[in-house]
């Protein structure tokens, strides 16, 4: 549903800066995470994974490790429903998930899940797990995009591609996606400069420094219960039902406290195993992946490989963009083929555009979302070649993207007519910040990029329940990965007019509200926030339900001003104001609790719009290289608690400088991952960041009562673009492949 | 009649249609509409799309209405993280 009733010229509690709700808990160990739920009798699983990038199971003998002591059961694929089957397209939804869980007939990556158990004891289960022999037929893999395209590439699944894809593509290439308007050919005989170039990034993980862990407990009798780290219980509640053939009201899932997840706590690993393993022993099962398993087995992003060719004029003017983009998305279908070619030119409005996505199946683990999937890949090509552009024409790098910006009414790259977005002023923002003017020095170089995102409304369910003493709890569904809790009790306080200490924020469990869509697309201070709003003005209009039975005036003649029932009039009557505490310390006895509610599928999210600059220094003697400073810009549309949308634009920032510099997936020639793990997988640590400055920038979203927009995934769209084209100027030479780690920056010096 | 705008990747399967006339008051209608018109289309329709109305995207709702001269675009399905 559209809500465009903004109605609120101005805030008396959004915007401000209170305590976080969850602060104590986090600093001071209570805060439960995913691995902190134990249960009587509880048993530890743990899981064999391949050690092949691609192979048929020919046996799995499991009796020595069934034989060891304080070993309990034992699970395989036959222990799950026999009802999933594999089709093509959507239909294999299931089967997919089912597939990347627990392997059938082939094992398709380096620790892909094929059997699993439970023991007494989390070393017994790990010592159980080397006693299983498992017999393999070893077959030929493929990890690279372009190699998985290629002819003669192994094929990983027959029969997997939708209908989208055109005859003649490798059986690899599971989805097909082209779009664009004009006419590109036309528009490159207009420029004065055409560049055209090839670029690659490699696959990174999303980082998230809790490891995903569960406890399951399931009966016989089907009835079960899963607490886990998760973006979504609900979805995790209807894919476990559907993968182990319950009833989904039947289970019921508690989102524990997460530490991290960034689109890859959105799919199901461990917990349909660790409920098939409770099933067969009677008994709760916990399972914590290590850090290795998380790296093989979960997240990353998909690797890609594009083309990029733009053309311009002297005075700045794009007059074509065309770009290719082959996203490799492991084993599985899915990889963001076509929402990586729709956000790549997204920020500019042309009149030539065309663009093709590819997702592309290989020997790695199933890609997951990580903030914007697609999009900061996109963004470091396309902006890549724009400042290379305007590096040639010597032309200054904002005011060419000025020229060329989006802006309300302009038709974008993928089609639909732009409502208000604010790029205009983050690039003028940019333009005017100190940081653009400051002197470099010399080996320095200064990156600009510009970034995009569509951001998501989705299923969304709000209880919001008084007390007597005047306070208020909201039941959520939508866990907390970005601060929401603080932002929802703004936005109930800003409505029912009680400060934001007398309201406390809950995610609730599966059983207590209805569907509530993942936490994921920048969605939750958007739809939770605007359900909040909603089922509070469904709770004030019960309040003045209340105050005119009591004063024995029409209920249109009653109206809720700062915290109070007021008579709306003269004409109303002269009555004390009662206030939302007056009201609910007798609602026991003036017709019983009083609770609003909201239920529906917003669908006003508002894309959103960012700017970054950055400042970068490389060490031509090491190749190492150095941020100096990084701004951040970003439209937020309204800013509901400042602090947290400046959280998520530096930590879009410092994942951003991580994935630019040095986080890769290494594959040996075996397809074996090679740096499973945070010594040889390097994320930024603070040393490696510099205080990251940002400027919060407010063009209202028409689509939500407040104007917010989602801030989550948008800061990491253009930081790969920003820092590359920073690098690139510094190091004198023009970097197209990330990581742009040491190693890589001295080659492309050499090379040179 | 509402105009269907659809991505380029979709003519192959349109005759080479990028517009296309249904009758419809809902994103329902549009996507029926269009499924009847392009059987060949029903399985990619079926499998998931977000439509664009009058610049707003809708991800999932089928109930949202539609006016005659409404801009309609079908999208890729959007998915975020």
């Amino acid at each position: 549903m559209a809500l465009d009733d903004q109605s609120k010229p101005y805030f008396k509690f959004v915007g401000t800066r209170p305590k976080r709700p969850d602060g104590i808990d986090k600093v001071t160990g209570r805060a439960k995470f995913g691995a902190d739920s134990y249960a009587a009798g509880m048993l530890h699983g743990a899981i064999v994974r391949s050690p092949h990038a691609h192979a048929r199971i020919k046996s799995i003998d499991t009796s020595e490790a069934e034989a060891l002591k304080g070993v309990k059961a034992v699970v395989t694929r036959a222990d799950f429903s026999k009802d999933i089957k594999f089709t093509s397209g959507k239909d294999s939804e299931h089967w997919n998930v089912l597939e990347n869980v627990m392997a059938d007939e082939k094992v398709l990556y380096d620790g892909h899940a094929l059997a699993a158990i439970a023991a007494t004891s989390a070393l017994i289960a790990r010592d159980a797990v080397k006693l299983v022999k498992v017999e393999y037929e070893i077959l030929s893999h493929v990890t690279d995009v372009d190699e998985a395209m290629a002819i003669g590439a192994p094929v990983i699944r027959k029969g997997a591609s939708d209908k989208s894809v055109p005859s003649g593509l490798h059986e690899n290439v599971v989805s097909y996606y082209e779009s664009g308007h004009g006419d590109v050919e036309t528009g490159f005989t207009e420029a004065d400069l055409i560049i055209e170039e090839s670029f690659k990034t490699e696959a990174t993980h999303q980082g998230y420094i809790e490891p995903h862990a569960c406890l399951a407990s399931l009966g016989s009798d089907g009835k079960g219960e899963l607490w886990c780290t998760t973006q979504g219980h609900f979805s995790f509640q209807k894919v476990c039902a559907a993968l182990l053939g319950l009833e989904t009201s039947q289970l019921r899932v508690t989102a524990s406290e997460i530490g991290g997840g960034f689109g890859g706590k959105t799919t199901v690993f461990i917990e349909p195993v660790a409920l098939a393993l409770s099933r067969k022993t009677n008994r709760p099962v916990k399972i914590v992946m290590s850090r290795s398993e998380v790296f093989r087995a979960t997240g990353p992003t998909a690797s890609t490989s594009m083309d990029i060719k733009i053309g311009m004029k002297k005075d700045g003017t794009i007059t074509a963009g065309q770009g290719t983009f082959r996203l490799q998305g492991g084993a599985f279908p899915g990889a963001p083929g076509g929402m990586t070619a729709m956000c790549a030119f997204a920020p500019y409005a042309l009149k030539n555009v065309h663009q093709i996505g590819y997702s592309v199946m290989s020997n790695r683990p199933k890609q997951a979302a990580y903030r914007a999937p697609g999009s900061p890949m996109a963004a470091f090509a396309v902006e890549s070649v724009i400042d290379a552009l305007c590096k040639k024409l010597d032309l200054d790098p904002i005011e060419v993207r000025l020229k060329n910006a989006s802006r309300k009414g302009t038709k974008a790259s993928y089609g639909p007519t732009f409502e208000e977005i604010g790029l205009v002023e983050c690039l003028e923002t940019a333009k005017s910040h100190s940081h653009y003017k400051a002197p470099l020095k010399k080996g320095q170089g200064r990156g600009i990029s510009c970034g995009f995102w569509f951001n998501f409304g989705g299923e969304t369910a709000v209880s919001l329940a008084l007390s007597e003493d005047g306070t208020v709890q909201i039941s959520v569904g939508t866990p907390d990965i970005g601060g929401s809790r603080a932002s929802i009790a703004l936005m109930a306080a800003e409505e029912l007019g009680i400060p934001y200490d007398h309201i406390r924020c809950t995610v609730a469990d599966t059983a207590t509200l209805g569907y509530n869509e993942i936490s994921h697309g920048s969605r939750v201070t958007y739809a939770t926030g605007l359900a909040t709003i909603k089922a509070a003005r469904d709770a004030i209009n019960k309040l003045c339900k209340r105050a005119a039975e009591k004063w024995g005036i029409p209920e249109e003649a009653v109206k809720w001003e700062d915290g109070h029932a007021v008579p709306s009039g003269p004409n109303a009557g002269d009555f004390e104001p009662l206030s939302l505490k007056n009201i609910s310390e007798k609602m026991g006895k003036t017709g019983g609790p009083i609770v609003g509610h909201f239920e529906a599928n917003p669908e006003g999210a508002g894309v959103s719009f960012a700017t970054h600059i950055v400042d970068a220094e490389v060490d031509p003697e090491t190749g190492k290289t150095q941020i100096l400073r990084y701004t951040v810009i970003q439209d937020a549309g309204k800013a509901i608690h400042p602090s947290y949308v400046e959280g998520q634009f530096q930590g879009g920032a410092a994942q951003g400088i991580g994935w630019a510099l040095n986080e890769e997936y290494i594959y040996g020639s075996d397809g074996r991952l090679q740096n499973a793990g945070f010594l040889d997988y390097r994320i930024p640590l603070a040393s490696d960041l510099p205080m990251i400055d940002t400027v919060i920038v407010e063009v209202p979203n028409p689509g939500h009562p407040y104007g917010v927009r989602g801030v989550g995934e948008t800061s990491i769209c253009p930081p790969l673009a920003a820092i590359a084209n920073a690098v690139s100027q510094a190091a004198g030479v023009r970097l197209t492949e990330l990581p742009m780690s040491p190693p890589s920056i001295l080659a492309a010096l050499k090379a040179e | 009649m509402v105009q269907v705008n659809l991505w380029a990747g979709l003519r192959r399967f349109t005759d080479g249609h990028d517009v296309i006339e249904v009758e419809a008051k809902n994103i329902s209608d549009i996507l029926k509409g269009v499924s009847k018109a392009y059987p060949a289309l029903k399985e990619i329709i079926d499998g998931g799309v977000s439509v664009s109305v009058d610049g707003r995207i809708i991800s999932s709702g089928v109930t949202e209405p539609v006016n005659q001269d409404s801009e309609i675009f079908l999208l890729q399905q959007l998915k975020g993280g």
